[in-house]
């Protein structure tokens, strides 16, 4: 048999349509299953939940308490510091009319309006980012928390333009120059330039059985757990006191609760 | 064929080079975004999309108007266009290559496009809006070189491209409508969160993109002695007079429900455009622009006597060019974003180097135009010598 030239560039071409259309047929097909047997623990000590969520307590923050909570989050990510408009911020402080839009009153009294609360992704039920995301950069894991992978992120920033709680940063600038060397926390990845990031519930944490940065100190004022278990500290919390989410009127089941 | 790009006169030469230097000098300022990342454009953590993301929209439109030709050339044997239908796909490919490189230039990654490919994910719109625009860069480059090609041996087109010329007619309306799409299921953006926003950016579309091919029409027949034909021209234009008006109806549309609701998530961002908020108003002079010219073109194209004065029919479509530019560009990208979803405001304006990147990308946009229109015309008029 002759296999000539032409005859390669035949088969090499076909064999290169298939390798490259397998994987993202299987995907279209079955969309998750490929990476679908990731139920193990990674370590004996590792936290888990059905659902992870948040309660954050607003009377229990004091200023230098906010302060100290966003220092946490922030120094031990290494995440930089820069002059808004082009700033990262992964948890912050916001005045009470912005954060909670949707509750416009204008009677409210001035003090609650302008009282400083907590803001940071929501870890939505429904995340409108991840729905955007053209690359499955931006993902839900199985137990409830939305994740980045900052290795897959093309920069175009749809998520940014999804999210309704400005929840996303992008790293306009290369995160590096705006950091001290050696950075902050050497055991946590700095990002690069053009990727876009976000408050991760501590995964890193969780994995050895730690709680999230700001829980830890928050002094009681932040709640971190099970919401699919009515025993848990944040699920006990909401039976007690009165609670709110942010803009629960969009669909996007936010599982960061308000005790107000 | 190609080798019809390869002779002209020292005017295509000069120009050509000139499109090569702007180019060059674009992608010196490109190589300056490559490192040191978006920070050297005007977008922000609130306004995170920008006059890339803004001239795309637009150009999508401008490539999607082809369809206006297409449709009466060969749907409905609509002979007049026979001179202008090639210039209006071979535009169409010139505005698909702009787009496709507006959005390579606003990525953060651009090494990692690739990604887009890699791991398909049908759930986003973008996916779906590489896979329209590619596929109608590809439907008008097979068509218009083949359709041309027979043209030039004097036969008949080839049977098989039929179905792609019909398959090109609902495509075109794709690209806009998921262009459209985009912005419009994003739940947190009350200017954009609106069922009118794919056909008033499809009616804007079929004004803006046939308005430019009407003055690209002039410009081809002062330099070559083309003609696509006067009568061509009269029914385009007055396509782009109802393709404005009905654009700017459904703008009225969107003022009405919103204006009349009040719901402040989406009349804050009409607020901020027409008005200003909060002390903030860069783009109040441009979005009345935009309005003036669109009523001073329908008055300048809906009239015959106007119409028909080439002047007026040039002024006309230059307000046009200038009403749908704004409306879809800038107007609709930062308007989207402020105020922004917590209600702050933070403005936003190009930097000096984002629009060198611009221009450059306009520069290749007309180098490919310019290549494709000297074929096109060369081929057409050694056919009339025969």
């Amino acid at each position: 048999m002759t296999f000539n030239r032409r005859d390669f560039l035949k088969v090499a071409g076909l064999s290169a349509a298939v390798g490259l259309g397998g994987n993202a047929a299987f995907e279209l097909i079955f969309p998750g299953q490929v990476d679908a047997a990731e139920e193990m623990k990674q370590s004996p000590t590792e936290l888990t939940a059905k659902r992870w969520g948040m309660v954050i307590d607003v009377k229990k923050l004091t200023p230098g308490l906010r302060k100290t909570i966003t220092d946490a989050c922030h120094i031990n990510h290494n995440v930089p510091t820069i002059e808004p408009p082009k700033n990262l911020k992964w948890i912050w402080e916001a005045p009470f009319e912005h954060v909670f839009t949707e509750v416009e009153q204008e009677y409210l009294e001035e003090a609650v309006k302008e009282s400083p609360m907590l803001a940071m992704c929501n870890h939505c039920d429904n995340p409108p980012c991840v729905r955007v995301c053209p690359t499955k950069a931006t993902f839900r894991r199985a137990d409830g928390i939305v994740m980045m992978d900052m290795h897959r992120c093309i920069g175009c920033r749809f998520c940014m333009a999804a999210c309704p709680y400005g929840s996303r940063s992008f790293n306009f600038y290369d995160p590096r120059k705006y950091l001290p060397d050696p950075v902050p926390n050497t055991a946590y990845p700095t990002r690069t330039k053009g990727v876009v990031e976000k408050c991760t519930f501590c995964t890193e944490r969780l994995v050895t059985g730690q709680l999230p940065y700001c829980v830890e100190a928050a002094q009681g004022a932040m709640l971190f757990g099970d919401m699919s278990d009515a025993g848990s500290a944040p699920r006990k919390a909401l039976r007690s006191r009165f609670s709110i989410r942010r803009n629960p009127g969009l669909g996007t089941q936010p599982q960061v609760y308000y005790l107000v | 064929m190609l080798e019809k790009a390869l002779e002209g006169q020292p005017r295509y030469w000069g120009w050509l080079i000139f499109l090569l230097a702007l180019i060059g000098a674009a992608a010196f300022g490109y190589s300056f975004q490559y490192r040191e990342g978006l920070s050297i454009t005007g977008m922000s953590r609130d306004v995170s999309w920008g006059f890339y993301i803004a001239n795309f929209t637009f150009l999508v439109g401008v490539a999607a108007s082809a369809v206006m030709l297409v449709l009466p050339y060969y749907l409905h044997h609509y002979k007049t266009f026979g001179r202008i239908t090639i210039l209006g796909e071979f535009l169409a490919i010139a505005s698909v290559v702009m787009c496709i490189l507006f959005i390579v230039a606003d990525l953060g990654k651009p090494a990692r496009v690739n990604n887009v490919l890699l791991h398909p994910t049908p759930n986003s719109i973008l996916f779906w809006d590489m896979i329209v625009l590619n596929g109608y860069l590809f439907l008008n480059l097979i068509i218009g070189w083949t359709t041309l090609a027979a043209e030039r041996k004097e036969l008949p087109p080839p049977k098989w491209v039929k179905p792609l010329i019909y398959l090109s007619i609902p495509w075109a309306v794709s690209i806009h409508t998921v262009t459209a799409f985009l912005y419009a299921g994003l739940p947190g953006r009350g200017f954009w969160l609106t069922a009118i926003l794919a056909p008033r950016f499809l009616a804007s579309a079929f004004a803006a993109g046939p308005a430019v091919l009407i003055l690209l029409s002039f410009l081809v027949r002062g330099l070559t002695k083309f003609d696509a034909g006067k009568e061509a021209r009269e029914t385009l234009a007055k396509i782009v007079c109802y393709a404005i008006i009905m654009h700017l109806f459904f703008f009225f549309l969107e003022v009405f429900t919103v204006g009349y609701s009040m719901i402040p998530s989406h009349l804050a961002h009409l607020k901020y455009l027409y008005f200003g908020y909060h002390g903030a108003g860069g783009l109040v002079p441009f979005v009345w622009t935009a309005l003036v010219a669109g009523f001073a073109a329908i008055v300048l194209l809906i009239v015959p006597r106007f119409r028909q004065k080439e002047g007026l029919l040039i002024t006309g479509c230059i307000l046009v060019f200038v009403c749908t530019w704004i409306d879809k560009g800038m107007a609709m990208i930062s308007g989207g974003f402020v105020p922004n979803p917590l209600h702050e405001v933070t403005e936003y304006a190009p930097t000096n180097l984002e629009l060198l990147i611009t221009f450059g990308v306009y520069g290749v946009g007309a180098l490919v135009l310019t290549i494709l229109y000297k074929v096109a015309v060369s081929i057409k008029q050694q056919e009339e010598l025969r």
